[in-house]
């Protein structure tokens, strides 16, 4: 796209404008994605309490999200007096942005990715650790009781499982040896047999698992949803919320389930590769794969906040720091050690 | 914790029971209805909204004796009574405030010639306060439009009483 802008404008402004044109190819599509899987999200999780969720507006309820939506948008955002107003109204867009930035690095096909750096799993860490800084904020800048506690609880808990799912990584990117996505997903190719992913390896499908249930915790997601505990603290950190400044977390907070998904499918499930490595299947566009394996994952997210209850918040931080982390180093060691021994992926 | 008890745990076995219930679940049968378009059946002793019934001939059934005013517990029920200029006892008054109405039944089970009665119909929902205080018009008239169901109702229920 460069080259068809580059005669007009010269390389500078070409690259500029292809690029925007790329971030908007990727965020607009992600937004109508949002407001879809929200409505599946009600759906499924309806379905499973037998009942029917929404059908009204549209066909078979299609269009309940964008109602919503409307709905938020002519409301009149309040700020409480006490309230920071600066950072109150800074914090929503800090979660959206960062759940919109990870995408950035997320390869949904053969070279086909906005920016291809080399240490694109680390830049996913790092925009997803600044997502809780959009928790933090508003529930300081509320200066109200309950989102603060919201925003104490969220900050330990994204720290905590950020550490897991450090060691988790590490062992992945020890078995593809790189950090790129791209590398990532094509070391995964006939992985076990002619099975794409990693999720077939004896050693790495603990860690798949572990990964899984470390992101439900970082997407703030049942059974980990503490921070919005309802039953305790009202509605958590956007207690003070209305309006825009409201769905923007909302939004963020759904762009971030389906970043984790998309990320849970690139890292061990071959992202836009097929399940299995047979030529037929090779025909259909690696996007459709990777975004089948992105619904998958967003039903399994659905699915277990429709069957687990709560943990308490002690059970929460025990799961993390005494289960999942020596868990997760041992077994870095236990990869680490398996692949010195077979000599096979490090160092290529 | 014995060994079974650490297998289950590390492989989440519970979890893993919980999702294939929840799973089962989904494809279920849902247990909503798509209420404005299905509704639950509803029994023939059912409690709704009240109305005043006339015999076959027209004339109203109601002869002021003011037992179910009596013996209304929430006191939701006005009667007033005149002769009429044939000489029967009617009423001249009969109000019902819907919203004191607590939908026992007692004036239903009172009544010695089955003029008020509870009929099936639910949705009589109002906008404002004013509109549930009921007058002897707007009795008479629900019992004008729900006769035939109430008529069935009563007939269905006869031989139990």
């Amino acid at each position: 796209m460069i080259s068809w802008f580059e005669p007009a404008l010269g390389y500078g402004w070409a690259y500029f404008i292809a690029t925007i044109i790329d971030i908007l190819a990727i965020a607009l599509p992600l937004m109508l994605a949002v407001a879809m899987i929200i409505y599946a999200d009600r759906k499924i999780w309806a379905a499973m309490a037998l009942r029917r969720g929404p059908n009204v507006v549209g066909p078979f309820g299609l269009l309940q999200s964008f109602a919503d939506g409307l709905k938020v948008f002519l409301q009149e955002t309040i700020v409480p007096a006490a309230a920071n107003r600066g950072l109150f109204l800074l914090a929503p867009i800090i979660t959206f942005t960062t759940a919109l930035i990870v995408w950035a690095v997320i390869p949904f096909q053969t070279g086909v990715v906005l920016a291809n750096i080399n240490v694109g799993l680390l830049y996913v860490l790092a925009a997803s650790s600044l997502g809780v800084y959009g928790v933090i904020l508003s529930g300081w800048a509320s200066n109200s009781k309950y989102p603060f506690y919201s925003a104490l609880r969220a900050a330990a808990q994204m720290v905590s499982y950020e550490v897991a799912i450090g060691f988790i990584l590490i062992s992945v990117v020890l078995w593809s040896g790189s950090f790129n996505l791209s590398t990532i997903v094509l070391s995964q190719k006939s992985h076990v047999w002619f099975f794409n992913g990693y999720i077939l390896n004896p050693l790495l499908f603990p860690m798949a698992v572990m990964f899984f249930i470390s992101s439900l915790a970082e997407t703030q997601r049942a059974p980990f949803d503490l921070t919005e505990a309802e039953s305790e603290l009202v509605a958590g950190y956007q207690t003070e919320y209305s309006s825009m400044a409201f769905a923007l977390f909302w939004l963020g907070e759904y762009a971030n389930v389906i970043m984790m998904s998309a990320l849970n499918a690139t890292l061990f499930w071959g992202g836009w590769l097929p399940p299995v490595d047979w030529a037929p299947l090779y025909y259909v566009p690696g996007i459709i794969w990777l975004f089948a394996k992105i619904l998958f994952f967003f039903f399994l997210f659905s699915w277990v906040k429709a069957t687990v209850p709560r943990y308490r918040y002690d059970q929460l931080m025990r799961l993390g720091w005494k289960i999942f982390l020596p868990v997760s180093l041992f077994w870095v060691f236990l990869v680490s050690g398996y692949l010195m021994l077979m000599r096979v992926g490090v160092g290529s | 914790m014995s060994v079974a008890q650490i297998i289950k745990s590390f492989t989440l076995w519970e979890f893993v029971k919980a999702h294939a219930l929840t799973l089962r679940y989904f494809f279920k049968e849902k247990a909503t209805i798509n209420y404005p378009y299905e509704r639950n059946p509803v029994s023939p002793r059912f409690r709704g909204e009240h109305a005043l019934r006339r015999y076959p001939n027209g004339e109203e059934r109601c002869i002021a004796c003011k037992l179910c005013e009596a013996v209304c517990p929430a006191q939701a029920i006005t009667i007033e009574a005149e002769p009429r200029d044939d000489g029967s006892r009617r009423t001249t008054r009969y109000d019902i405030d819907m919203t004191k109405c607590i939908y026992c039944g007692l004036c239903a089970e009172a009544c010695p010639v089955d003029a008020i009665v509870e009929g099936p119909n639910y949705e009589f929902s109002t906008e404002t306060r004013e509109e549930l205080i009921y007058d002897k018009s707007k009795l008479l008239d629900n019992g004008d439009r729900w006769e035939s169901a109430i008529a069935a109702n009563l007939a269905a229920d006869a031989p139990y009483r």
